[in-house]
């Protein structure tokens, strides 16, 4: 099952080798991976796409709060949550296909950033699932280059994650 | 006061209470040794940096203290790397300073640079590279409060030259503050009352005990407890000196050479009391037959041990000192109880014994040819109640932790989560350094000792009267006898074909040679060693072929055992 779990982690040199390094050296299984720093700037905030079921789910989760560098681990799978991500899209594009491209950009209230007479270059933010089905629209014009952030994810409601 | 870097570091040793480091020097280090050249800290030379790391955990294993190492930058620091993973999978407390080339120079693979944070990343509890000498104080507060607290561990420090020679303010802080770091010592009661309630419901309970009790200095609260619940006790390979073997209710160890009667007490117990142990594959065979009638008790610091190979009833996140003595009390607040689970065990008690007369834990005595067996017998006979047994690994370790009679805790050095050869002769060391008035032996093989026996020249410079026992079968005994057993006698690269005149290797050091080779030149062989106030080597030459039993082949249950050849 896929879980999407965040860690507030101290803002150091070779954090991330020790978070990365957990996961190969364990054989977990890592899909995506976003940093960031945080307000506080000592800490990162790192969110995670992982997959796995329950008893590794648990190691995965008690392994990174073994890290000295690991302040807080959230798993939001079991939570409200909300997902986002954003990705850069360039699409090939001529006058037959520009009206198309630019009806699928709206649709998915995506945005043109940037143009030229073969290609439109497309920002979209969502869930993953929106933009999975955005690729799927403009993939018959033919798709250039794609740049997905992975997703980052935050609870719903009033109460925050903070370390 | 401004102090250079290297001074930062000796001084904070000092108020870490450091009196003895182990180590090698080096281009990397060179400043640091000379502040150490007149220091008060008593720097011990070994002969190659990774005895220097098994001395300073041998040391670590029988004082209790963090053991602490320092090496050069590159290959000084690249061959301390085994010791460190060895001490890291027994959760050893030990502070290691590494050199690092200067700062400057850092990722240019500069001469004898090498990237040890990176290296030492999966094989230490936590490391640092102290660049900034702001830093440095802090970074060495933080090491040894992370080596010792918790559950224990390799930290490693890496140190760039230019940084030892950088001057500061010295302040050393009196607490750390370690936002991601804060280890559970208090067992959740209600868990503790859960346990209670497991055990006195249980018909049959056996307690399994790992080195985590040792860690925990929790040796007096088991024991306690086993004489309230009259529980009986298996100990890992760790755990043997943590239980006295002596006792009625010690089974001895578990697993894949485990005793018979402990082997089978787990799998027919009701009740599986896991202290400090974690579940080892060589402890639990093939895992979903291991003890699958008995609920399970799992008790330890370290929240990623419970659950990871098995399912726990109840899981106790704690120190054991702590949980023990926590659930020690309760149970003594119902003594009525408590009568009643001796009362309803001793039946099971009974099954034990016979388990026990059935087959015992023994060997094919012979009069014509040295039984390895024989030999860690007499010296179990014939050594103090305190002394200290350190071993290699292979056929002689197993036989150690089979035939020696334990009796007192942190008096068995042994590498068990790795498996490092190498590591009998310089942990010996370390404990002699430790405890200079005490017998100190190195249980080893003649394979083993090999892959340290340049330390003969530390025991000799610094007199530790360290006695050596080789076993010699001139094989890598236990690959011989997988061989034996699984690869129909394909005896492939595990003959040592060369004989080693063990005793002119001895001579050449300066140390004492003494062999036996008759069964009756024995005990005279140890006396003699033991008598000796200087370094002793004593080559036994033991019947060949021998081999460790009982035995349980690779994926099998536990109680699938070879018993006899």
């Amino acid at each position: 099952m896929k879980h999407t779990i965040s860690v507030l982690v101290e803002n150091e040199f070779g954090v991330l080798s020790r978070i990365s390094g957990l996961f190969s050296g364990r054989g977990f299984n890592i899909e995506s991976l976003s940093v960031a720093p945080t307000m506080d700037a000592d800490l990162s905030r790192m969110t995670l796409v992982t997959r796995g079921d329950d008893r590794i789910l648990e190691q995965i989760t008690k392994q990174l709060n073994k890290l000295i560098s690991t302040i807080k681990v959230v798993d939001f799978t079991n939570g409200e949550y909300i997902e986002r991500e954003l990705a850069l899209i360039k699409v090939s594009t001529d006058a037959e296909t520009r009206a198309e491209a630019l009806r699928v950009v709206d649709i998915f209230r995506a945005k043109v950033i940037d143009v030229t007479p073969k290609s439109y270059t497309v920002e979209i933010t969502g869930a993953p699932a929106k933009i999975n089905g955005i690729l799927e629209l403009l993939r018959p014009m033919g798709i250039k280059e794609v740049v997905r952030s992975g997703p980052v994810v935050i609870g719903r409601g009033a109460k925050g994650v903070v370390g | 006061m401004e102090l250079t870097g290297s001074q930062i570091l000796l001084e904070s040793l000092r108020l870490e209470g450091v009196d003895t480091v182990f180590g090698y020097p080096g281009g990397a280090v060179i400043n640091i040794y000379d502040d150490l050249y007149e220091s008060p800290i008593n720097h011990i030379l070994t002969r190659h940096e990774q005895a220097a790391v098994h001395a300073a955990d041998g040391y670590a294993r029988c004082t209790g203290k963090v053991g602490v190492v320092i090496a050069t930058s590159g290959p000084g620091a690249t061959n301390t790397v085994t010791g460190i993973a060895t001490a890291y999978m027994d959760s050893i407390p030990m502070v290691v300073i590494t050199g690092q080339v200067p700062t400057p120079l850092i990722g240019n693979d500069a001469f004898q640079e090498a990237d040890m944070c990176g290296i030492t990343r999966p094989c230490t509890k936590h490391n640092y590279l102290a660049n900034d000498i702001r830093d440095l104080a802090r970074i060495i507060k933080e090491a040894f409060y992370i080596a010792r607290t918790g559950r224990p561990g390799p930290v490693l420090i890496d140190l760039p030259k230019d940084i030892q020679v950088t001057k500061h303010k010295f302040n050393y802080p009196d607490k750390v503050n370690l936002r991601g770091y804060k280890p559970t010592y208090g067992g959740n009661i209600r868990q503790i009352e859960k346990a209670a309630k497991l055990i006195l419901e249980a018909r049959k309970p056996v307690l399994y005990v790992g080195g985590g009790i040792t860690l925990a200095a929790a040796e007096d609260e088991l024991l306690k407890l086993v004489e309230q619940t009259r529980i009986p006790v298996t100990t890992t390979l760790m755990a043997m000196a943590a239980f006295p073997q002596r006792h009625p209710l010690a089974l001895g160890m578990l697993g894949m050479h485990g005793t018979f009667y402990a082997n089978m007490s787990v799998t027919e117990c009701d009740l599986l009391i896991a202290v400090g142990s974690r579940f080892d594959d060589r402890v639990t065979g093939r895992i979903d037959s291991f003890a699958e009638k008995a609920k399970v008790i799992h008790v330890d610091i370290d929240p990623t041990s419970i659950g990871k190979n098995v399912e726990v009833d109840v899981p106790i996140v704690g120190d054991l000192k702590d949980v023990l003595g926590k659930l020690h009390g309760f149970l003594n607040q119902k003594p009525e109880l408590v009568e009643d689970l001796v009362e309803a065990t001793d039946e099971w008690r009974t099954t034990i014994t016979e388990w026990k007369e059935r087959h015992p834990m023994t060997y094919r005595p012979s009069k014509s040819t040295i039984k390895p067996q024989f030999v860690i017998e007499k010296i179990s006979e014939m050594t103090d109640e305190n002394a200290i047994i350190t071993t290699e690994v292979g056929q002689h370790q197993m036989w150690a932790a089979q035939f020696f009679t334990f009796r007192q805790p942190k008096t068995f050095l042994t590498s068990g989560g790795l498996g490092t050869m190498g590591f009998g002769l310089p942990s010996a060391l370390g404990a002699q350094v430790a405890y200079p008035d005490r017998q100190v032996i190195d249980i080893s093989g003649d394979g083993s000792f090999q892959m340290n026996s340049q330390e003969l020249a530390t025991l000799v410079q610094y007199q530790l009267p360290v006695k050596i026992a080789i076993l010699n079968n001139n094989y890598l005994g236990m690959v011989r006898q997988w061989q034996q057993m699984f690869f129909e006698k394909r005896y492939s690269q595990t003959v040592m074909e060369l004989p080693i005149d063990f005793i002119k290797l001895a001579e050449a050091y300066g140390a004492t040679g003494l062999q036996a080779t008759k069964v009756d030149e024995v005990e005279a062989t140890i006396k003699q060693a033991l008598e000796i106030p200087g370094p002793v080597l004593m080559n036994f030459k033991v019947s060949r072929e021998e081999n460790v039993l009982p035995m349980v082949p690779a994926g099998k249950a536990i109680h699938e055992m070879v018993l006899a050849s």
